[in-house]
């Protein structure tokens, strides 16, 4: 290629874009109707009083967000928050590494490709429910009265066993527990697959310097699969921020907002207390903050995903 | 809750569980410790199957007691097997909640969805991907901002905006809307597969006289079709397992998919502990057939697209 020719080439294709702009039209155009007008249209609600419906909207201004900082609800709201996502990102993703590494060192190894696989799959087996069918499941397991477990404990003896999900102490770590066992098998699954990228020469340089197990997973496994390791919590941050369905379905938030949720709590605004513009403005909070959490989570990932290229 | 994460599908290659090298042989000093490993090992699958059923309980005493008389169920407990194969209570809740219906419109407006959802997915890949429009960057950045949305945030606007053009209580709202947002990720991911698309076949379909429209069904298409298939699943199980939305838009039991319906019924005194479980049994079969079918395509792309 003449140097002559270069600009004349580059020049032709920069124009080129735009004969596919038309393919991105439909796509752009839904995307408006369906994500970008409704939000701003909630934006629009949560600065005013509204009813819903026909009943007349009164400016209000920033007044529900100044409502909200003195909202107790709003507040232990978001605290579950952070129960959600001890539930639904830190406890899996210990003991999904925990198992991953078991299945694939120990038992892939020594029992067959096909006894990891099986139990892999079973630990991801609750992951493929609607939420809704594991929730009316576990409410009936966990139901005071008639429910399997509190029926199994007075069989064995136990005279006055928990209304686990019916009492404000143990309601939020009976959720959790359930949030636990739907959660676990996805860490399970995408570090499995990491450790099969992991090059086994490391391991086997790594064990001929006499380093142990231990010192193996910390200097080569941890480091190794910290691409999965940010994927699995930005993915499960976010969806334990959101978290809808199984508050729904288990507690509706209760008893006296022990298990309320951010995402619940607006919904109960909307529909339940018809105060349009308070769940809009719950609402609008929810996504700054899940905004926020997902760019500090790709700032670090990308971070770290320099310093490694960088080390090489 | 979008189903409770949202996986990444790629079009990697994976490598099966088992076509790892075999190990090395071990020095000498290794053995005895590896002897020692060879009962410890007994152990270590014994606890991961204590986890295995800890994870199968809920499903298995589900079974149970599925087929049990509510009396036989009051009187002998959740653990004993069924005195007598009972299916009053499955039978009441396939006609309580009608779950023929139930089942339809939940095919229908999943299937619909992924079709849609994958085809929304490829125009705009295309245009990103191939044709590298500008500002590409600020659209995908948009569009993944989008799939991280809480859906609170867009329901009641939507919920106003399904009744002003007359699609209150109509699949076709949440058709749509999913539409849309499943879209918004498969464009996300499509476009950063087509953008590694080979440009030698591209410019030999232009040599051909082949145009936009022409190049994409008869060289991107079928050359993508692998990972859209992948996309359609996911696609099809998210809007499936979809609780919100539907739970907003559809109304009444008519339009109704089954994760609504069975929920729905939660408060209902009728539901004694048999019939629940019979719904709970009945609704997640077609998951679990699902799952069944697809498995491999399904860990392939959840495992997949996380390393990038």
């Amino acid at each position: 290629m003449t140097t002559v020719d270069r600009p004349r080439v580059r020049n032709r294709r920069s124009r080129d874009w735009l004969g596919y702009l038309p393919y991105l039209v439909p796509g752009l155009i839904a995307f408006t109707v369906v994500i970008l007008i409704p939000f701003g249209m909630n934006i629009y609600y949560s600065l005013h009083k509204w009813k819903g419906g026909n009943a007349p909207l009164r400016w209000y201004g920033l007044g529900n967000y100044t409502d909200l900082l003195a909202d107790e609800q709003f507040w232990t709201s978001f605290r579950n928050s952070v129960a959600m996502i001890v539930a639904m990102v830190l406890v899996p993703t210990v003991i999904g590494l925990l198992l991953a590494t078991t299945l694939f060192d120990v038992l892939g190894k020594r029992f067959g490709p096909r006894v990891a696989s099986v139990l892999r799959a079973t630990y991801y087996l609750p992951q493929i429910l609607p939420v809704a069918v594991a929730g009316v499941l576990w409410n009936w397991i966990l139901n005071s009265q008639t429910g399997a477990l509190n029926v199994l404990l007075r069989e064995v003896g136990v005279t006055d066993p928990p209304n686990w999900l019916g009492s404000t102490t143990t309601a939020l770590p009976t959720v959790m527990l359930v949030l636990i066992w739907i959660q676990i098998g996805y860490p399970v699954v995408i570090f499995m697959s990491a450790l099969q990228r992991v090059d086994p020469e490391l391991y086997e340089a790594a064990e001929l310097d006499g380093a142990g197990w231990w010192h193996r997973f910390r200097a080569i496994t941890i480091p190794q699969i910290k691409p999965e390791t940010f994927v699995i919590t930005l993915t499960c941050t976010v969806a334990a921020l959101k978290v809808f369905g199984p508050i729904y379905v288990l507690t509706r938030g209760g008893p006296e907002s022990s298990t309320l949720v951010p995402s619940y709590y607006s919904y109960l605004n909307f529909f339940d207390k018809s105060k349009v513009g308070y769940g809009a403005a719950i609402a609008n909070v929810l996504t700054v903050l899940i905004i926020a959490v997902a760019v500090v989570i790709m700032v670090l990932q990308a971070r770290s995903a320099r310093r490694e290229e960088e080390g090489r | 809750m979008a189903a409770p994460i949202e996986t990444v599908p790629s079009v990697a290659p994976r490598r099966a569980l088992g076509s790892r090298r075999p190990p090395t042989p071990l020095r000498s000093s290794e053995t005895d410790r590896r002897h020692r490993r060879g009962t410890a090992r007994w152990f270590v699958l014994a606890a991961a199957v204590v986890v295995a059923v800890l994870m199968l309980v809920p499903f298995v005493i589900m079974v149970l007691n599925a087929f049990k008389a509510p009396a036989d169920y009051s009187q002998n407990g959740p653990l004993s097997w069924p005195a007598e194969f009972y299916t009053e209570g499955l039978r009441s809740f396939w006609t309580r909640v009608d779950f023929p219906e139930k089942l339809v419109n939940s095919v229908w407006i999943s299937g619909t969805v992924a079709v849609f959802g994958v085809t929304l997915s490829l125009l705009s890949a295309y245009a990103l991907g191939v044709g590298r429009v500008k500002g590409r960057m600020w659209v995908v950045t948009l569009f993944l901002l989008a799939n991280m949305l809480p859906q609170e945030v867009l329901v009641y606007p939507l919920f106003q905006m399904a009744q002003e053009v007359g699609l209150s209580n109509n699949q076709w709202s949440v058709i749509i809307i999913f539409t849309v947002i499943q879209a918004a990720f498969g464009t996300y991911l499509l476009s950063s597969v087509l953008g590694t698309f080979p440009r030698a076949l591209l410019e030999a379909a232009s040599l051909d006289g082949a145009g936009r429209w022409r190049t994409l069904w008869g060289v991107v298409f079928p050359v993508v079709r692998p990972t859209l298939s992948v996309l359609l699943i996911f696609f099809f199980i998210w809007t499936w397992n979809e609780f919100f939305i539907p739970l907003v838009m559809l109304t009444t039991n008519a339009t109704q998919t089954i994760p609504v319906a069975l929920a729905s019924l939660q408060g209902d005194r009728m539901m004694d502990a048999p019939t629940t479980n019979a719904g709970a049994l009945v609704s997640m079969v077609p998951a679990i057939i699902f799952f069944l079918i697809f498995q491999r395509t399904l860990t392939r792309g959840i495992t997949a697209g996380a390393v990038k």
